[in-house]
């Protein structure tokens, strides 16, 4: 998984590229959590473009983030995704708590 | 009904042949021409399957995990198996967002996963003996006027 980000005032924006599985979930949960440890960064958004691939071990990783977020009053968003991970956001109910923007 | 092609892969419970057996698996669909939306729903529930395996059957412990393959005229029926510890209570298992590891690791939502993708999912499972989980999935072209 190749992931970058750009920060703009108190949000991020995170590229993820390649597969979010349950191989590759903690490299994501850590790398998310490092861009996420300045407190003073409240919303992230997730540029979902190049994940070609997420299954439920994706959940986790994104909830966890969520309340990390939630704690400082911050908001978590995705931008550009596929069908296939749509349908995991989708049945998991995450659009309910993390936005899709369009 | 005829068996028209069979294939079967064992490999070492890694979590880096995830990707390998979901791969592997829908090279050897494309036998069926799916469309690409029924391809990714192939290789998702697979992922699922073999996650679990890796993770619950063997805790991460290393031990081998079987998938095999069947395609018949318009389906395709997946196994994969373990020799793990088994699945104590199968009919929870299946419940969304039921994990016997909770925390942010799991979600629970594996089965719930492969059931929303495939047809039909039959488990067996005993315990200290492992599981298998059959997957199945109908793709008919000419049923939808291909
Ligand atoms: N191959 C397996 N061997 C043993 N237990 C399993 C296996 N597959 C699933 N399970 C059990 O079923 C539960 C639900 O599985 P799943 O829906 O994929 O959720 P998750 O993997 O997030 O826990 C697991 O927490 C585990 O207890
Ligand atoms: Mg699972």
């Amino acid at each position: 998984m190749l992931i970058k980000c750009k920060s703009k005032g108190s949000a991020v924006l995170v590229q993820l590229m390649g597969e979010l599985d349950h191989h590759s979930a903690k490299e994501v949960k850590d790398q998310l959590e490092l861009y996420l440890r300045d407190s003073n960064v409240k919303d992230l958004i997730l540029d979902f473009e190049q994940l070609r691939f997420m299954d439920s071990s994706g959940i986790g990783v994104l909830i966890g983030r969520y309340n990390t977020l939630k704690k400082r009053n911050g908001q978590m968003a995705v931008v550009n995704v596929n069908k296939q991970v749509d349908k995991i956001m989708t049945i998991s109910g995450l659009y309910r708590i993390i936005k899709k923007i369009s | 009904m005829e068996i028209k092609n069979e294939m079967q892969v064992e490999f070492m419970a890694l979590s880096q042949n995830e990707a390998f057996a979901r791969v592997v698996v829908g090279a050897f669909a494309t036998q069926l021409n799916p469309t690409l939306d029924e391809l990714s729903d192939i290789k998702t529930a697979v992922s699922e399957a073999v996650t679990n395996a890796i993770v619950h059957g063997y805790e991460n412990n290393g031990g081998q995990v079987i998938v095999s393959a069947k395609l018949y005229e318009n389906k395709i029926e997946i196994e994969i198996k373990d020799k793990g510890k088994g699945i104590e209570n199968v009919a929870a298992a299946r419940e969304p967002f039921f994990t016997t590891i909770p925390g942010e690791e799991r979600s629970g939502m594996g089965f719930t996963v492969m059931e929303s993708f495939m047809d039909d999912v039959y488990i067996e499972s005993a315990l200290k003996e492992g599981t298998i989980v059959r997957l199945t999935k109908t793709i008919d072209h000419k049923a939808k006027g291909e």
